[in-house]
C-alpha cells in the first residue's frame, strides 16, 4: 500500500510537527504527545480532555481549541495513548474548575484512561470526571462484547460540551450534557475498502471489489457483516434503518445529521450519501435541525462513510451553534 | 534445598520474555490482524524494548522495585489494552511480593496469582472470554499444584508452560467476548488469541530463566 510517509517509525511525530507549524494557536508537547490551546489552562472553566490512537484525524488533535476540546493525547496509530500522557495533559488543563475525560467506548481507550483516571486521584488534588462515549448501534449484543463502540458521537459531544464548559458550568454540569449527548446520539458506519495501519504497510482486511463491510467501528477491523456491493441509497437504508429502530428521533426538536468520511471517500459522494439520508429522515418524520458533512472520523484511507443522528433540545442546539475555533471546526468566531 | 527466585532471576526471566516477544513480534501482529487491529506484536515489542532499556539502566533493590519498575514503564510504553492489562499484572505481583529479594517458588506462584487477579480486575474477563486469562489462568492453577504437591520449580513451570501453550490453543475455538475481537462475534471463531499467545510466551520465558534456579 502506497503511503506519503517518510518512516512508518516516524509517521505521528512527524504529523505533530506538522500540527505545531500549521496552527500556531496551539501548544504541543512532542515528547508526550499532547496538543493543548495555546492558553490552556484556560482559567475559570472545566479542562476538556480526550485522546486515542491516532489515524482518526481530524479526531481529537483538530477538535482542540476555543470552545471544543482544552487537550489531546495522541497514541500511536490505532492504539490507545498511555495514563502518563492523560495525567499530564489533566495536570495541564487544569485550572481550578476540574477536568473532563471523554473516552471513546474501546478496551484499551477505557482501561488507560481509568489508570490515569486513579493516578490522578492519588497524585494530584484535581476533581476528574470521565463520561465514555458508545453510540455504535452495530454492536447488538452488549452482554457478549465489550460494549458499544464510540464513533461518531464524540464529535458531536466534543463540540456542545466544549462550548458548556466555555460558559463557565461546573464540572458536574459540563459531564452531565455529554450525558445527555451520548445518550441522544446513534451512529453506524460502513466500509467500501480496508485501511492500512502505516507499521503494517498492508490492509488489515480483504476486501473484494464486490463487497462491503456494514457495521465497523473505526480501526480498520472488520464489521458485523459483509453485503454485496449496494447503491448509496441502498447503504443509507441499511445504517438508517439500524440507527432509527434503537431510538426515537421523531418529534421534539430534531435532530443533527452528521454524515462522516471514513478517509478515503470523497465529500461528492458524502453529500450524495447525505441527500440520501434526508430523503430518508423526512419520510420517518425526523426534522433535520442542523447538519455535519465532511470527514471527521476516520480509519485512516478507509473508503466508506458513517451516519450519526444527535436527538437534540433548545439547550444543545444553543450549545452546538455556540463559536468555535478548532482546525477542524470553525464557526462563530 | 528450596529454589529461590531472587531479583537477578526475576531480571533474566522479563529478559528472556523480551527476546521471546521480539522474536514473536510478526507473529502477535497477524493474530491481531485477525481479529484485531494489527498492532499486539508492535506494542509489546515497543513495550518489552523499554522494559529493558529501564532494567539496564537501574539496579533493583528488592523483587517488588523490579516488578514495579517492569510493570510502570508497560504502562507507559504500550497503549492499547495490552499496556494496562500487563501492567497490571506486573504491578499486582510486586505488591504481592513485598520488600525481600529472594521468593520462594510457593511465595514466586503466589505472586502470580495475584498478577492473575490483577488482571481480572482490570479487564473483567472470565474463563472462556478468548483473552489472555485462557492462557494465564491454567499455568497459575497448574503452578499451584504442582509446588503443592512438592515438585521442583523449574519442573512445574515447565508443566506452567504446557498448561498455558493448551489454554492458548483453546482460544482457538472459543468467541471472543473481551476486547475488540468481541465485535467479530462468531467470526472471531477459528483464531488463536493475540493476548493468550503472548501470556504463553511469559510463561515459557519463566520456565526457560527460572528452571536453573
Amino acid at each position: 500500500m502506497k503511503k506519503l510517509i517518510n518512516d512508518p517509525a516516524d509517521v505521528v511525530p512527524e504529523a505533530l510537527r506538522g500540527v505545531a507549524a500549521a496552527h500556531p494557536e496551539l501548544r504541543v508537547d512532542h515528547q508526550r504527545k499532547i496538543i493543548y490551546r495555546g492558553d490552556a489552562p484556560a482559567q475559570g472553566k472545566v479542562g476538556l480532555i480526550s485522546g486515542g490512537g491516532s489515524g482518526h484525524e481530524p479526531l481529537h488533535g483538530g477538535f482542540v481549541g476555543t470552545g471544543m476540546l482544552d487537550a489531546a493525547c495522541v497514541g500511536e496509530v490505532f492504539t490507545s495513548p498511555v495514563p502518563d500522557q492523560m495525567l499530564e495533559a489533566t495536570r495541564g488543563v487544569d485550572s481550578g474548575a476540574g477536568v473532563l475525560h471523554i473516552v471513546k467506548n474501546y478496551t484499551g481507550d477505557v482501561l488507560n484512561f481509568e489508570m490515569a483516571a486513579e493516578l490522578a486521584a492519588a497524585e494530584t488534588g484535581i476533581d476528574v470526571v470521565s463520561v465514555v462515549t458508545d453510540d455504535d448501534v452495530a454492536v447488538q449484543d452488549s452482554l457478549y462484547t465489550a460494549g458499544r463502540r464510540g464513533v461518531g458521537v464524540a464529535v458531536l459531544l466534543e463540540k456542545i460540551a466544549g462550548a458548556a464548559a466555555e460558559e463557565g458550568r461546573s464540572l458536574s454540569e459540563v459531564a452531565e450534557v455529554a450525558r445527555r449527548v451520548n445518550a441522544h446520539g446513534r451512529s453506524m458506519g460502513m466500509a467500501l475498502t480496508s485501511c492500512a495501519v502505516p507499521a503494517a504497510g498492508k490492509p488489515t482486511f480483504d476486501l473484494p471489489e464486490t463487497e462491503m463491510e456494514v457495521g465497523i467501528g473505526i480501526h480498520g477491523e472488520p464489521g458485523r457483516q459483509r453485503l454485496p456491493l449496494a447503491s448509496a441509497r441502498q447503504v443509507a437504508e441499511y445504517l438508517l434503518d439500524s440507527i432509527l429502530v434503537d431510538l426515537d428521533f421523531a418529534g421534539g426538536d430534531g435532530v443533527i445529521a452528521f454524515v462522516n468520511g471514513m478517509g478515503g471517500t470523497p465529500l461528492l459522494e458524502l453529500y450524495v450519501m447525505y441527500h440520501e439520508v434526508v430523503t430518508i429522515l423526512e419520510k420517518a418524520g425526523v426534522r433535520v435541525a442542523r447538519s455535519l458533512v465532511g470527514p471527521y472520523i476516520t480509519s485512516l484511507e478507509m473508503a466508506g462513510c458513517s451516519v450519526t443522528l444527535l436527538k437534540v433540545d433548545d439547550e444543545l442546539l444553543r450549545l452546538w451553534d455556540a463559536p468555535v475555533r478548532t482546525p477542524a471546526l470553525r464557526w462563530g468566531l | 534445598m528450596t529454589a529461590q527466585v531472587d531479583v537477578e532471576a526475576l531480571d533474566r526471566w522479563i529478559r528472556e520474555f523480551a527476546g521471546l516477544v521480539a522474536v514473536n513480534k510478526d507473529l502477535l501482529t497477524q493474530l491481531d490482524s485477525a481479529i484485531g487491529d494489527a498492532d499486539h506484536g508492535a506494542n509489546m515489542d515497543r513495550g518489552m524494548t523499554a522494559v529493558v532499556a529501564a532494567l539496564n539502566g537501574t539496579t533493583s533493590a528488592s523483587v517488588a522495585a523490579l516488578l514495579k519498575q517492569v510493570g510502570m514503564t508497560l504502562v507507559s510504553t504500550v497503549g492499547g489494552a495490552s499496556g494496562p492489562l500487563y501492567g497490571t499484572f506486573f504491578l499486582r505481583m510486586a505488591t504481592a511480593s513485598g520488600e525481600v529479594t529472594t521468593l520462594d517458588g510457593p511465595a514466586f506462584a503466589t505472586a502470580l496469582r495475584a498478577g492473575l487477579e490483577g488482571v481480572v480486575a482490570r479487564g473483567k474477563a472470565e474463563a472462556g472470554d478468548k483473552t489472555m486469562y485462557d492462557a494465564l489462568a491454567p499455568a497459575v492453577e497448574a503452578l499451584g499444584s504442582a509446588l503443592a504437591a512438592a515438585v521442583p520449580l523449574g519442573e512445574a513451570l515447565r508443566g506452567a508452560t504446557r498448561a498455558a501453550e493448551g489454554g492458548r490453543d483453546a482460544t482457538t475455538p472459543m468467541r471472543a467476548r473481551k476486547g475488540r475481537a468481541s465485535y467479530l462475534g462468531e467470526r472471531s471463531v477459528g483464531h488463536q488469541d493475540p493476548g493468550a499467545t503472548s501470556s504463553a510466551l511469559l510463561i515459557a520465558a519463566a520456565a526457560a530463566a527460572l528452571a536453573q534456579s
